[in-house]
């Protein structure tokens, strides 16, 4: 089988001297939805933020459409085609809606008034409060911005740190169906989420981590049928 | 009951100076908030940068003045201001490169990098003293007043005089188009918008591949400005003393923490605040106060709240009074 599209394989670290992460792979195909789940504390978001090279590996190697990127700045993966929404603090509050994209696309020397409008065209609600402070929207509301402005560089993967956090379980269901359409144009996803069960039914593949290290791994819709998984992760 | 005398004689000696001032402070304080913002400390040398500033505008005005080179009816010193400008940017930058880089490498905490700036204050304190000397230094020249007492009083029969100097037209005119040079720059241009965007989230900002090296040089370029304009019109409107300008930061920090740190807006809100309570609490009132009463309440003293040797206790009492009360200032700021 080819290597996939992006590929933390075999991630080793952790923040300090303890390592969090022990031989933890983490991939994603060109299109697809790949989701990571697991109790709190699995080191979920660790997982993903090592792939964006926002912490030190000990061991393994993080690649990106054939480019092994390991040792890269979450900048310099930025300019690769990375894509990153943080879970918390991830709008400029202070700032308008679309000055929130315009800073999405600061590294773009072209135009940027298309991508604009796709963005628009996606979250129809942006384009109406798009002079607005971006501090003053509701929890959805910001979540879009969120991934819109991440969405201004025309990335080639999106990833996306629990973005159904605290918002209402409808909200929920729309922005999943955003994220499916993103996946859609040919933009890998790879996020984490909270919502287990919700998430694996959108995604391609599925991760279970526990304790830093893979559990399961799988299609998404296998994962929901394995009863184990369901007894020990998603509640029955 | 005099209202119209009272009114210009309040004019004269409470809003026109005050109004001045407050631009001075405003213009301070704007450049104390930005460094605040973006560079997450308060700036202690920043009347010493001011004093710096002025220095070498002075100097440059005094060599203009050798050749014979005036600005007419303006002051000389508004075309020797640019070379301020950039000697101060140009001090700045060097100050970030060989001392604050360091210290936001290793991403010391904002009181380390006060302590440092403090240290700062000192050498260019001390700059400046070398060059210039520690003695008051007028610069002013060009016409001294656009509307004289006497010409006033002719104008309008009135037995109060009303006088603008050009030292405050020229203040408040050019505060003016400086603040808004300012927010134009912060609202519509990419750099000013990512200034602002490394001020609200500084990792979210760098994750969407803002130079954070470029906003904080932009940032002392314009702290730089600020500070020298803000310098020049102080001490074109009163005189310049190196220890005047290094007791100025207190009145300046108050402005820019009633406003709110961080707030540029807040910054000139602030001013005018301190600098019309400081006009209006050492003020004598009697003259106001005897055209408004009736002659059997004459007012017997001076009707003056404080000397104005105690002018810093207005500045100093607000200060406290907005830590206590409303930490983050009048336009929500950042609390200290």
């Amino acid at each position: 089988m080819a290597e996939p599209f992006l590929i933390g394989d075999g991630m080793t670290g952790g923040y300090g001297a303890a390592d969090i992460l022990h031989n933890c792979t983490i991939a994603v195909e060109k299109g697809q939805i790949a989701v990571i789940v697991g109790p709190n504390g699995a080191g979920k978001s660790t997982a993903m933020k090592a792939v964006f090279g926002m912490l030190k590996l000990r061991g393994g190697r993080v690649v990106l459409d054939g480019e092994d990127i390991t040792t890269l700045t979450p900048q310099a993966r930025v300019h690769k085609g990375m894509g990153f929404v943080p879970q918390t603090h991830n709008i400029f509050t202070s700032m308008t809606v679309e000055e929130n994209l315009e800073m999405g696309a600061f590294i773009r020397e072209d135009g940027f008034a298309d991508t604009m409008a796709q963005v628009y065209d996606l979250f129809p609600i942006l384009k109406e409060k798009r002079h607005q402070a971006a501090g003053e929207l509701s929890g959805g509301q910001r979540q879009q911005v969120a991934v819109g402005r991440a969405l201004m560089t025309r990335p080639k993967v999106l990833m996306l740190d629990e973005p159904t956090a605290g918002v209402s379980p409808i909200v929920m269901d729309e922005l999943f169906d955003r994220i499916i359409e993103i996946a859609r144009t040919g933009i890998s996803i790879l996020m984490v989420e909270q919502n287990a069960r919700q998430a694996l039914e959108i995604a391609d593949k599925g991760y279970v981590l526990v304790q830093g290290a893979n559990r399961f791994t799988d299609t998404g819709k296998a994962l929901m049928a394995d009863p184990e998984v369901r007894r020990s992760f998603l509640g029955g | 009951m005099d209202i119209l005398n009272a009114l210009v004689a309040f004019l004269n000696f409470v809003f026109i100076p005050g109004l001045a001032y407050g631009s001075q402070l405003a213009l301070g304080a704007l450049g104390v908030t930005l460094i605040y913002g973006i560079l997450r400390f308060s700036n202690f040398a920043h009347g010493d940068t001011m004093a710096f500033g002025t220095m070498v505008t002075i100097l440059v005005t005094w060599w203009f003045q050798s050749m014979g080179i005036g600005f007419g009816p303006l002051p000389t010193a508004l075309l020797a201001l640019p070379f301020g400008i950039a000697a101060t940017a140009a001090l700045l930058l060097l100050t970030d490169r060989a001392v604050y880089r360091f210290y936001r490498k290793q991403k010391a905490a904002p009181t380390i990098l006060v302590i440092v700036s403090l240290g700062v204050m000192f050498v260019m304190n001390g700059i400046v003293r070398l060059i210039i000397g520690v003695e008051d230094q007028n610069f002013a020249d060009g016409a001294r007043f656009l509307i004289t007492a006497g010409d006033f009083k002719t104008m309008t029969g009135l037995t109060e005089g009303l006088a603008i100097k050009t030292t405050q037209a020229v203040t408040v005119v050019t505060a003016g188009l400086t603040v808004a040079f300012l927010f134009w720059f912060l609202q519509k241009t990419r750099t000013g918008k990512s200034m602002r965007a490394f001020s609200d989230n500084e990792d979210l900002a760098l994750l969407s591949g803002i130079n954070p090296d470029r906003v904080v040089q932009v940032t002392w370029i314009l702290a730089a400005a600020m500070a020298t304009i803000a310098g020049v019109l102080y001490g074109l409107d009163k005189s310049f003393k190196p220890f005047t300008y290094f007791q100025l930061l207190l009145p300046i920090f108050a402005a820019a923490i009633v406003g709110g740190l961080g707030s540029p807006l807040g910054a000139i809100a602030g001013g005018f605040v301190i600098a019309f309570s400081e006009v209006m609490v050492t003020y004598a009132w009697k003259k106001v106060a005897t055209y408004l009463l009736p002659d059997s309440m004459a007012p017997d003293g001076l009707l003056q709240l404080m000397s104005t040797d105690y002018k810093f206790a207005v500045s100093f009492s607000i200060l406290i009074l907005v830590l206590i009360f409303m930490p983050t200032g009048l336009f929500k700021g950042k609390s200290v």
